[in-house]
């Protein structure tokens, strides 16, 4: 860059959709779980928009978007109704989407986020924290889905009437990294709360950036490109990251930037103009008069406030303060919340916990995250295992207490996960208790001295690696269950005493 | 009166077609209609009356179980479109996003 070129700055907005993980839809009985399902197996008069069919709000609906605002922490609307957006297109039985747009459900929130640049070596120990602000999420249907062939669309309206939820950010992101982060947050809590899978390749998330390029320093906002079709957070990142860039290039040369929106060719790692319609869109918002007004007092908010759990950021925080675990550990260990709370429980059940918290951290980050992928079982799958927390504990007491050494400990807790037997019952059954009788290792030592000659005479010499040698035959006579500490000790003395 | 311009555009949104005559017949009665709810506005209800949104004196009616009971068959579901194959509804081939 020339000292004549201005620098740009981005700023982006980010409009998210997310389908909220009911058994039923939003306003029928339908099954809502309809991914993979067969076309049009999941569908009656509501949502195919028979005349004369009428909506009835689903209640646990409601509850999930009230989850998520909260949160967001967003303010919850006491008062609000359903309006009616009128528009033509064949994925919209109706003519309308049942949505929501004077009184959003939730409003006025912000939720914060670490920012990492994921392509430096040690970015889980970096992060930056950015205050993003929520304007608003609001409760609507999803729509059918179309497949176009040749001169005909074919349309499946299982998906019409799924529980959406859409959250509109501020325009308060800075970067394509903010952007991925942000939108990792947001994942993270749908997951957290257990309202959805929030899974982007099944279209369960659905996001489309806004953004506009600014010289540094300048308040107005420049002309605005609309990004579409992203389907994963990578895509997001890549499709932001590749905007500001061709953007920084037109303005530098002194070209202007036109309001369209783009979508993402993921293939090729670029941008293409989408269709533009020629008129703008007259949605024509009105109420929706099938459906009455709804109202939350305060009790039914309270009873679900109670329902969101201490989310992933706030428990990072926590570990690193209460537990003095690394921000990589921290952010390791939150990534689910079923392993989060694993873990934790684990740390209940040790005597004095939070000091010993990072010797369960690392038995989880190792033996457990091992266990789990040998087996296949994914991380959120955790409580399925057969071992409980408070055994792992029991292991980790066993190991502090001297009663196994930590490569007999290893062993144990495979079958530990095998059976879900406790520590104790498969030490004693199998005899794996450390020996650490000293005259009983003394011998284990001696044998080793004098049938390793030429070894001894090396360490003698100041070759220390041969010294781990040494041991490793040690241990290797006592079947792994020898105290490392006391042969460590005792060889050293045999040794010493071969000495000339 | 309604324009003939405003017409034509309330028409295209409801994705009706409509001949020269009819745009004229259809301003006049589109503008008496509106006229006639005109009226409403002419009403002093003051400043603290929010616009109704329902005249429903009930609220916050639900389905409060997440159940699912069976809907339709695909084939009663398909029965009565104009276009459908043995799965989807089969229409003219729709890709933008608005037309």
């Amino acid at each position: 860059m020339t000292e004549h070129e201005t620098d740009y700055e981005v700023v982006i907005g980010m409009e998210t959709h997310i389908e909220l993980d009911t058994a039923s839809k939003m306003f029928c009985a339908c099954s809502a779980q309809c991914f993979g399902a067969e076309p049009n197996t999941h569908v009656c008069p509501v949502c195919l928009g028979m005349p004369g069919a009428l909506p009835v709000i689903n209640r646990r609906a409601v509850e999930y978007a009230m989850m998520v605002g909260l949160a967001l922490n967003c303010q919850i609307a006491r008062f609000t109704f359903w309006e009616r957006k009128s528009y033509w297109y064949p994925d919209l039985p109706k003519g309308y989407q049942i949505s929501q747009y004077q009184y959003p459900l939730c409003y006025d929130g912000w939720i914060d986020v670490d920012v990492r640049d994921v392509a430096s070596g040690t970015w889980q120990e970096h992060a930056e924290r950015r205050r993003i602000r929520i304007r608003r999420a609001h409760l609507e249907e999803d729509t059918g889905k179309l497949t176009h062939i040749g001169n005909f669309s074919y349309v499946d309206y299982n998906r019409s009437g799924v529980p959406l939820l859409e959250i509109v950010t501020e325009p308060d992101l800075r970067s394509a990294n903010e952007a991925y982060a942000y939108l990792s947050a947001l994942q993270q809590i749908v997951r957290y709360l257990g309202v959805g899978t929030a899974d982007m390749e099944k279209g369960a998330m659905r996001c489309e950036p806004n953004m506009s390029l600014r010289p540094k320093g300048s308040h107005e906002l420049g002309v605005k490109v609309e990004i579409k079709n992203l389907n994963s957070l990578r895509a997001v990142r890549d499709a932001i990251a590749y905007e500001i860039e061709r953007q920084t290039r037109i303005l530098r040369s002194g070209g202007s930037i036109q309001q369209v929106t783009l979508g993402w060719d993921e293939a090729r790692g670029v941008t293409y103009i989408q269709r533009e319609k020629e008129s703008a869109h007259d949605y024509r918002y009105f109420p929706e008069p099938d459906l009455p007004p709804l109202q939350v007092d305060e009790a039914w908010l309270a009873e679900v406030r109670a329902r969101v759990p201490e989310l992933a950021l706030a428990r990072q925080d926590r570990y690193r303060r209460d537990f003095g675990l690394s921000a990589y550990d921290a952010v390791v260990l939150t990534a689910d919340r079923a392993v989060a709370d694993w873990f934790e429980a684990v740390v209940a059940a040790l005597p004095n916990g939070p000091g010993r918290a990072k010797a369960a951290a690392n038995w989880v980050q190792s033996e457990l995250f091992r266990v789990m992928k040998s087996r296949g079982i994914p991380n959120s799958a955790v409580h399925t295992l057969p071992v409980k927390p408070a055994q792992l504990a029991e292991l980790i007491m066993m190991v502090e207490r001297g009663v196994i050494n930590h490569h007999t400990a290893k062993h144990v807790f495979e079958a530990m996960c095998d059976s879900g037997a406790d520590p104790q019952c498969i030490v004693e059954e199998r005899g794996l208790a450390q020996v650490s009788d000293a005259a009983a290792l003394r011998d284990v030592v001696e044998a080793v001295v004098a049938a390793h000659p030429q070894q001894v005479q090396q360490v003698l010499a100041g070759q220390e690696k041969v010294f781990g040698f040494l041991v490793g035959q040690a241990m290797k006579a006592t079947r792994g269950k020898g105290n490392a500490q006391m042969i460590h000790a005792l060889l050293r003395e045999a040794i010493e005493r071969q000495r000339a | 009166m309604l324009s003939s311009e405003e017409v034509e555009r309330i028409a295209y949104l409801a994705r009706l077609s409509l001949s020269e005559a009819e745009k004229v017949r259809y301003a006049q009665q589109l503008s008496a209609i509106l006229d006639y709810a005109a009226q409403l506005s002419r009403v002093e209800v003051g400043d603290d009356v929010p616009p109704t949104s329902s005249v429903l004196s009930v609220h916050s009616v639900m389905r409060l179980e997440d159940t699912i009971l069976p809907g339709l068959t695909r084939e009663a579901a398909l029965r009565n479109a104009p276009l459908a194959d043995e799965s989807y509804f089969v229409v003219q081939a729709a890709l933008g996003d608005d037309d």
